[in-house]
């Protein structure tokens, strides 16, 4: 197992919209949305196998969630994870005066976190922010 | 015996299908079933009828409770708050109705609040590139009846927009598109091999975050200028074969999404993809319109324009409106800690802003208006759930190209619901006996 640094994107996908409509608390947004887009190449040179939990780190926070093997790639380098909290835990906010946090291109590393478990939506905002 | 309605708007995205088919109970209380929708709107039909709704405003306890109180009482808890705020803000408005946010500006104007939209997150860049350098647009129809050279630039239709292609862009025929996608070059640029991607005649990978050297390589190219071999990961051969694609259109259409508003660049980006599209202008007709997200992000943009003079980030706490994106901008304040009340509607902060944003509001007086549970209600001190809009209440609300449209009501809320408009109504007039105003 090994540390891999890549770019990381956030944004939209269908099984996020989808989740998000049928109700955030529940545990298909996390499946939906807790997760992290990997090209194959990336996922061999992390040593993981497909669907092992990961801890991705920023300059701006770190989040666990289940690295999968991208569907729409190749992207070498790049790494998605569909906007939500997960993403946003470790975005970077600067807005360079235009309002709009960079939420595409953020360095990451990335690590295996193999028995760390992936928190439910609200509960990670909760568990962040300190209120129960 | 069940009942048909035709002719539903579908509350979901900017798209706002209009052939949606719900099918409901005789007594026009339950919904069954959704026909036409995409997958995302079926489910934000259904979700309404979910059994485990909440249907009273709660109050956030300190041991993480949840303590039921009446639409009354959360309207003076919600006055009061923004009453004796000194930069209160009012966040949101993209999921309810231009009646309900004509509403929240009176509110905002009485008690002096920054007001903004969820452009803050998604197209408030490209509004500040509109207002650098204009928006040579066009409606949806024309792109449907006109465009045979479609341009997805940062954007993923198959999976934010999932009717787009088929309703207006790529597939219907059109008065002078009579072959549908045979009639049309689809064009997309994304860093990812997207689904949408998979179905371009040219799919250009360009190098994340290097959309505007791409974009500039573009307006070289129109006019047969020098360029480098390789330019944001794309050789030039391509990038010349694009350009005469576009040139040789008769009509065509750049459609931008989160892709270059989100990335480094932000705004210039806008500006770039802009100026390509007055440069076609010169040897062809070419137009370009932002894929807005919330089914009425477009309409709050509106509403806060004819109202205020500006689409978002309004500051309203001298009295008069002030506009400074990076100054008045929501995230900006908060990560500054400058707001000392929240006020959201019709949209989730907690799920969609930076984490820092978020800790900051978690920690002061907050109100949350959302018919969902979502990690903003989370966090807020007050819940307040109110009525489905575009399901349980209709109203107005504008399309991503600026058409707009009447929402219709469906179906009954939960019985003793309030809708949006109705709760902020309650929560003006009281702020209006508060701060003494007529």
């Amino acid at each position: 197992m090994a540390t891999i640094q890549v770019n990381l994107i956030s944004g939209r996908s269908i099984q996020q919209g989808v989740a998000i409509e049928g109700g955030k608390e529940k545990p298909a947004y996390r499946t939906a949305a807790g997760i992290i887009e990997l090209d194959p190449s990336d996922l061999k040179k992390l040593g993981a196998w497909k669907n092992t939990n990961v801890r991705v780190t920023s300059d701006y926070g770190n989040v666990v969630v289940k690295a999968v093997e991208t569907t729409q790639g190749p992207h070498p380098g790049l790494a998605f994870i569909p906007m939500g909290p997960w993403a946003n835990s470790i975005i970077d906010p600067n807005t360079y005066s235009t309002g709009m946090p960079t939420f595409k291109g953020v360095p990451v590393k990335i690590d295996v976190a193999i028995n760390e478990p992936i928190l439910l939506g609200i509960e990670l905002v909760q568990k962040l922010c300190g209120v129960k | 015996m069940t009942k048909t309605i035709t002719d539903v708007i579908c509350p979901f995205c900017g798209t706002l299908c209009d052939d949606v088919e719900v099918v409901v109970s005789d007594d026009g209380k339950q919904l069954l079933e959704v026909y036409n929708a995409c997958v995302i709107g079926t489910e934000k039909f259904l979700h309404s009828q979910s059994k485990d709704r909440v249907t009273r405003p709660r109050m956030h306890q300190p041991d993480g409770t949840w303590k039921e109180i009446s639409y009354d009482e959360a309207a003076e808890y919600s006055a009061q708050m923004l009453a004796k705020a000194k930069k209160p803000l009012m966040f949101g408005w993209s999921s309810t109705n231009c009646e309900a946010q004509s509403v929240g500006n009176e509110i905002a104007e009485i008690t002096r609040a920054c007001c903004d939209n969820t452009a803050a997150t998604c197209h408030g860049t490209s509004l500040i590139a509109i207002q650098d350098i204009g928006l040579p647009s066009c409606t949806l129809g024309e792109i449907k009846n006109r465009a045979d050279r479609v341009i997805f630039w940062g954007c993923n239709p198959a999976h934010a927009h999932p009717r787009h292609m088929s309703r207006y862009s790529i597939f219907p025929r059109g008065f002078f598109t009579s072959k549908g996608q045979m009639s049309r070059k689809m064009i997309v640029v994304d860093p990812r091999v997207t689904d949408t991607a998979k179905m371009a005649d040219v799919h250009l990978q360009v190098e994340q975050g290097m959309d505007y050297e791409l974009l500039d390589a573009l307006r070289v190219a129109f006019k047969g200028e020098w360029l480098p071999d390789v330019v944001a990961g794309i050789p030039k051969e391509k990038i010349r074969e694009v350009a005469d694609m576009m040139k040789s259109g008769r009509f065509g259409i750049i459609f931008f999404g989160m892709g270059v508003t989100q990335s480094l660049g932000k705004n210039h980006n806008i500006d770039a993809a802009i100026a390509v599209t007055k440069d076609l202008n010169e040897y062809t007709k070419f137009s370009i319109m932002p894929m807005r997200g919330h089914y009425n992000v477009t309409g709050s943009g509106e509403v806060f324009g004819w109202q205020f003079g500006f689409p978002y980030a309004v500051d309203l706490t001298r009295g008069f409106a002030r506009y400074n994106p990076g100054d008045t901008s929501t995230i900006d304040l908060l990560v500054r800690g400058e707001v000392d009340a929240m006020f959201t509607i019709g949209s989730d902060p907690g799920a969609h802003f930076p984490i820092s944003a978020v800790k900051q509001f978690a920690h002061i007086p907050s109100v949350c208006v959302d018919p969902h549970l979502t990690p903003t209600t989370g966090v807020s001190k007050l819940h307040v759930p109110v009525a489905f809009n575009g399901v349980e209440v209709g109203g107005n609300c504008y399309r991503m190209d600026n058409v707009p449209i009447d929402c219709r009501k469906v179906v009954e809320p939960p019985e003793g619901m309030l809708t949006d408009e109705q709760f902020l109504i309650k929560v003006r007039d009281r702020v209006r006996q508060l701060k003494g105003v007529a």
